[in-house]
């Protein structure tokens, strides 16, 4: 990865208002050359508002955006060549095929002959579409749909690829492959910002941007966030999640519950004093489990406990 | 400078050729309806429902009756036999026009008197009420003729009374063929109505499925966006109005005496001014229900206020006012001279004028409101 620490993208004092309700109020970001930058936070965090400020479709009321170090509030135009942008849902043409769609953006972004036969086919052999040139858009599956879409947006060799969920709906396989091309793209130089619901993706960023109401909470590397919580999680295994769940939650000293697919997660201020307090209270509770320990924090945990952080009355 | 026209365009035709439903509805439904509409548009009036009641039974009422039940105008439906069946005839719509021939009539006749004829009519359809009192009378008067001269004749008296005698002849349209009026404007018509809409769902429909937001983040220039839908639809309009004034010259035997070239410049600058008015439509919507209403909306007073069937000359100043932004009140000006009449562009230059600005002027109008931005 390029060691260049410059950003390449920068987001200061953006605001957005639909109506009375600010959908991104005043948010300020920078993102550096050849990183994966995440953007994350619950639905109507405003991460979709965000990202089509970004591509130019959407004029933000405040604020400002570089990219390139170029002003793109003032020209969006001048930002375009060097951008591409991925919507949560690609606009493919149905009655086009494979190559048809690709040759369609390809010559929107002027692309030479050439190059866009050589992208395409690399692109379209990561993600295992190579046999599937000649098949109607409309005729694929919501993954290869998507890989397609990426491979579109990526024809015409951007510096700077934006992605709104790029990922939702497609199955594990595919998203998987996904990942692989991103990854490739990041060892090529491309800055990739994305938006994902998925926090296991989200762990997969370089860094990480936590966004709430529209603005932003805590914007770092998935380490650094997960040192950031205070306290511990604790993980309790057991099959009754959503008993386990009711049992502690209103305990002293516990200040988050999630349910996980092993059972629950809490988040305690001291897990030396606090793990006998949440066994007393399951076995009150004639909860049965089989393990209570401290583990490390997901992103989710750290999410979840930020988020609850932030909308607790201080 | 317009490199990204062409790849619109290809697009736009490789959509078109996969999309069968599309191609069905650029064909068929243009040349059903020119048929069905060719025969449905016309105010003449032929099988007017006649109730006819005769209380004088003699020679000449029968005659007289005989030239009703024998001219394709008037169809008999009822002989009634008192004035109460005629009244019901007409209350229930059996029938539009009632004849009375009153006792004495045959016998004012054979004095050499005036002969009252009782007609009753319908006068809801004012129209058609109109054209049928028109028929009777030329009937009538017919009847009334020949009654003389047969009497002349029978007396002996050879001299034939004096009459003045109208000759007619319509120019352009000698057996004044109401379906010579209306096919031309059916085709100027359904194609004012196909055009706006295809090109109102085109981008609708790009905005609806979300390849017009792939579109706004690509470099593409608005003129260039414009343009590369305006393309393709004038190449279909063009095939489509070449397709409906085949039915029409070779179904429905309309003539073209005019120059082919003066009919194929009016139409394209037609074309353009319509895909205009679709592109702009398609602008203001964002999907296709919106779109739906508002060619509603927008079509039917341009049918209304074309020329098609209602004079124009004969419409309120304000509405004629509103006549001059609708693109088919020239077209039609244009078709029908150059079917029927065979004028040049000497003749027709102000329509043509007139439908170049207004295709200038909205498809600027669609270039400028059409944004790159979501919103």
């Amino acid at each position: 990865m390029n060691a260049a620490r410059e950003s390449i993208v920068t987001a200061d004092g953006l605001t957005k208002r639909f109506a009375e309700v600010a959908a991104v109020d005043g948010l300020s970001f920078s993102v550096n050359h050849g990183e994966i930058f995440g953007l994350v936070g619950p639905d109507g965090a405003g991460k979709t508002t965000t990202m089509r400020m970004l591509a130019g479709v959407l004029r933000p009321d405040g604020g400002g955006i570089v990219i390139d170090g170029v002003d793109v509030v003032a020209d969006p135009e001048s930002g375009k060549p060097h951008l591409s942008y991925m919507p949560q849902r690609f606009g493919l043409y149905e009655e086009l095929t494979v190559d048809e769609n690709i040759r369609f953006y390809a010559d929107l972004f002027e692309v030479a002959q050439d190059v866009r036969e050589e992208r395409a086919s690399r692109l379209l052999a990561a993600s295992g579409m190579s046999q599937f040139r000649g098949r109607r858009a409309g005729q694929l599956s919501g993954g290869m749909k998507q890989k397609l879409g990426l491979t579109c947006a990526l024809v015409h060799t951007p510096q700077i690829l934006l992605l709104d969920e790029p990922t939702t709906g497609v199955d594990p396989v595919s998203r998987r492959e996904f990942w692989g091309i991103l990854y490739g793209l990041r060892e090529e130089g491309v800055t990739i910002l994305i938006t994902t619901a998925y926090l296991d993706e989200a762990e997969r960023c370089n860094r990480l941007a936590l966004l709430h109401n529209g603005h932003l909470l805590y914007c770092d590397t998935p380490a650094a966030l997960k040192q950031r919580m205070s306290g511990a999680v604790v993980a309790i295994t057991s099959s009754a999640g959503r008993a386990a769940h009711a049992a502690i939650a209103d305990l002293a000293g516990v200040s988050n519950v999630i349910l996980v697919g092993s059972g629950v997660h809490a988040v305690v201020d001291d897990a030396a004093s606090r793990i006998p307090a949440l066994r007393d209270a399951l076995q009150r509770g004639n909860v049965v489990f089989d393990d209570i320990a401290v583990t490390a924090p997901s992103i989710e945990d750290v999410f979840v406990a930020l988020l609850e952080d932030e909308r607790r009355p201080r | 400078m317009f490199a990204r026209i062409i790849p619109m365009v290809i697009k736009e035709f490789l959509q078109l050729r996969r999309d069968k439903a599309a191609r069905f509805l650029l064909v068929v439904p243009p040349i059903l309806q020119m048929l069905l509409f060719g025969y449905a548009a016309t105010f003449e009036v032929y099988h007017v429902s006649t109730a006819v009641l005769d209380l004088d039974h003699s020679q000449e009422s029968r005659d007289l009756i005989a030239r009703f039940t024998s001219n394709g105008r008037f169809n008999v439906m009822k002989l009634a036999r008192s004035q109460r069946g005629i009244d019901k005839a007409i209350d229930s719509s059996e029938a539009t026009v009632a004849i009375v021939v009153h006792a004495g009539f045959a016998e004012l006749l054979r004095k050499g008197q005036g002969a009252p004829l009782q007609v009753i009519v319908d006068g809801t359809n004012s129209n058609t009420a109109l054209i049928a009192l028109g028929y009777i009378n030329t009937i009538a008067a017919g009847f009334a003729q020949d009654y003389v001269t047969d009497l002349m004749q029978r007396v002996g008296q050879e001299t034939r009374p004096l009459q003045v005698t109208l000759e007619q002849w319509p120019w352009f349209n000698p057996d004044l063929n109401g379906r010579w009026f209306f096919v031309p404007g059916v085709i100027g018509t359904l194609t004012l109505v196909l055009i706006v809409n295809l090109t109102a769902f085109a981008i609708v429909r790009e905005r609806e499925v979300g390849t017009l937001e792939q579109i706004m983040v690509s470099p593409i220039r608005p003129a260039e966006f414009i343009l590369g839908k305006t393309v393709p639809f004038f190449l279909v309009g063009l095939g489509e109005v070449a397709l409906v004034v085949a039915v029409g010259l070779l179904w429905f035997r309309i003539p073209f005496v005019g120059n082919p070239f003066v009919l194929l410049f009016g139409t394209a600058l037609f074309l353009l001014s319509s895909l205009a008015v679709g592109l702009l439509i398609s602008t203001v919507c964002s999907t296709q229900q919106q779109a739906f209403s508002t060619n509603f909306f927008i079509l039917s007073p341009f049918f209304i206020l074309s020329g098609f069937a209602f004079p124009i000359a004969s419409m309120p100043q304000v509405l004629q006012w509103f006549t001059f932004v609708n693109p088919l009140r020239y077209y039609l000006v244009v078709i029908r001279a150059t079917l029927l009449k065979g004028v040049g562009i000497d003749v027709l230059w102000p329509d043509f004028v007139a439908m170049a600005i207004l295709a200038l002027l909205l498809l600027t109008l669609s270039i400028l409101r059409f944004r790159k931005t979501l919103e």
